[in-house]
């Protein structure tokens, strides 16, 4: 049972951390970025890319070494994210948003096909692999690499949350998200807080990128597609646009597959997942925290 | 102040603004009216960077800001409230003000001026930790206006205040503006409501079509047969 709960909070946590920029630039812009999964994609290689770079590592030294290409790696990915909104997106601003979707679509095919054109088809094994001592807490068996690896996710989760709620640029960025043009009007720069939140949530798939390499082992050119579906399937349940509610979507989500895998069997785990995604969308489309704000006029 | 000098719009295929040219002197409030559709809205939009005009030219305080985007032209002091208010109906009403400071990079200066609009509107203050959404139609004006007045402007836009507000509410609302105008701030005011918008304004453009066919002193046009007949429900 509590190892049911750990192993759907871990996968949550990645799941949470892929939802956050989905749910962000739907937040901003109104897009589903479908090429959201294969930024993780994307994180993974350069995590993978970094590392090799840095020449393989012995597991004593693996921690430490894997926090800081987590971050080169957030950096990089960040960046494709902006480039990929400049490239993509900010042309279609204000064409009509099936354009922006399929774009969408396409945008996530040349980052799949680009990364096999470049990397290759085959599976790459992660030089870094994190397996460690299992420890017994409560009855559950976890090491303790999975519980620096769901601590990072938190913490850049409530670091993303205390930045929107609490900072200037992300008041601009819920300012934005209701009304781009008065936004303006107010002296925002509105471009400017597009790209910065593209770069955002690029960078927290990125770090998932790594996480999901490191811990997995295993990656290839398109390993983001089930994720990518996946975390919007967790962005939905809790609330598309608003970020406690994608990460309790994530969190939820990763228990939901946890325990469905374990009454079904491993095979009904996809159908389990999506199967809630069709109850919510039909129930309620607007998620567990999702709220319409009643205006009076 | 400002100066708009044969101001063409298209919007589509429609020629929304035809040649239009005004003025607005430092310290100044200044009435535009006309009709639904004459083209007050299009031609605030065009100069707060909203809309990219097609011909003419726009100078604020001697720089041509006809191509600048909307943000650069309100950190020049230029700051358009736009039609129906648009406060952020999901942030607060402490929030909405804070965003008026957007640009403003020292936080003490940012407190000072929203303490100030809590002081002019103490409305406002007793609802500042409630949802800009949940205001009343004259709250929501009032907070439009003070988010405005964060920002520090030296010429306020206004686009319809008075509207959908009872009476009572568009006195207040006239009264914060002759208030702000006071202190030195010039104001461009769009309205239907010309009986209301002339008790404030010294001068006044009345446009038709996307081009002015009437201007003069606030005072001339209150008793001007053509202004009575169509705006002031005269005879």
């Amino acid at each position: 049972m509590t190892q049911l709960v750990w192993n759907g909070l871990f996968v949550g946590s990645f799941y949470a951390l892929v939802a956050l920029g989905y749910s962000m630039v739907y937040g901003i812009i109104k897009l589903l970025n479908f090429a959201h999964g294969d930024l993780y994609m994307l994180g993974a290689f350069t995590g993978f890319a970094v590392l090799g770079a840095a020449g393989g590592v012995t597991s004593a030294a693996a921690l430490p070494l894997l926090l800081a290409v987590l971050l080169a790696t957030m950096v990089i990915t960040g960046l494709a994210g902006v480039v990929l909104e400049r490239v993509a997106y900010r042309p279609l601003r204000g064409a009509p948003r099936l354009s922006l979707l399929i774009t969408a679509v396409g945008a996530s095919f040349a980052l799949e096909y680009g990364t096999r054109a470049v990397a290759g088809a085959d599976p790459r094994v992660y030089p870094v692999r994190l397996g460690g001592t299992p420890l017994e807490v409560l009855g559950a068996r976890l090491t303790l690499q999975q519980l620096v690896l769901t601590a990072v996710a938190v913490v850049l989760m409530i670091g993303l949350n205390l930045l929107v709620t609490r900072t200037r640029e992300g008041r601009a960025m819920r300012a934005i998200a209701l009304d781009p043009r008065t936004s303006a009007l107010m002296g925002v720069d509105v471009n400017a807080v597009i790209s910065r939140t593209f770069f955002l949530g690029s960078a927290l798939a990125g770090a998932a990128g790594v996480m999901a390499g490191a811990y997995y082992g295993k990656i290839d050119f398109l390993m983001g597609f089930l994720i990518g579906l996946k975390a919007f399937t967790a962005a939905v349940i809790g609330g598309i646009g608003n970020i406690p509610g994608t990460m309790l979507g994530g969190l939820l989500l990763g228990l939901l597959e946890s325990f469905g895998t374990f009454w079904l069997g491993g095979e009904w785990r996809d159908v389990f997942a999506f199967g809630v995604l069709i109850l919510f969308l039909t129930v309620r489309p607007t998620g567990l925290l999702g709220e319409r704000v009643t205006e009076r006029v | 102040m400002l100066e708009i000098r044969g101001l063409d719009v298209h919007y589509g295929g429609v020629h929304a603004l035809r040649g239009l040219s005004l003025t607005v002197a430092a310290g100044e409030v200044v009435a535009l009216l006309g009709n639904n559709g004459a083209g007050k809205t299009t031609t605030l939009s065009a100069v707060s960077g909203l809309l990219r005009p097609s011909g003419g030219s726009i100078l604020f305080e001697g720089a041509d800001i006809t191509r600048e985007p909307p943000h650069r032209i309100t950190a020049r002091g230029l700051v358009h409230v736009p039609e129906g208010r648009r406060v952020f109906s999901a942030l607060t009403v402490h929030e909405n003000l804070q965003l008026g400071g957007y640009l403003v990079r020292d936080q003490a200066e940012i407190r000072r001026r929203i303490e100030r609009v809590y002081d002019l509107l103490p409305r406002l203050a007793e609802r500042r930790r409630q949802r800009g959404g949940t205001l009343s139609g004259g709250e929501q004006q009032m907070l439009a206006i003070g988010r405005a007045l964060v920002t520090g402007p030296r010429l306020l836009l206004l686009d319809e205040p008075s509207m959908g507000l009872a009476p009572l509410v568009v006195a207040s609302v006239m009264e914060l503006v002759a208030g702000i105008n006071a202190e030195g701030t010039s104001v461009l005011l769009v309205e239907q409501n010309a009986v209301a918008a002339l008790r404030v304004a010294h001068r006044g453009y009345v446009i038709e079509n996307g081009a002015c066919v009437l201007d003069g002193p606030a005072a001339g046009l209150r008793e001007d047969a053509r202004v009575v007949e169509a705006y002031l429900g005269g005879v």
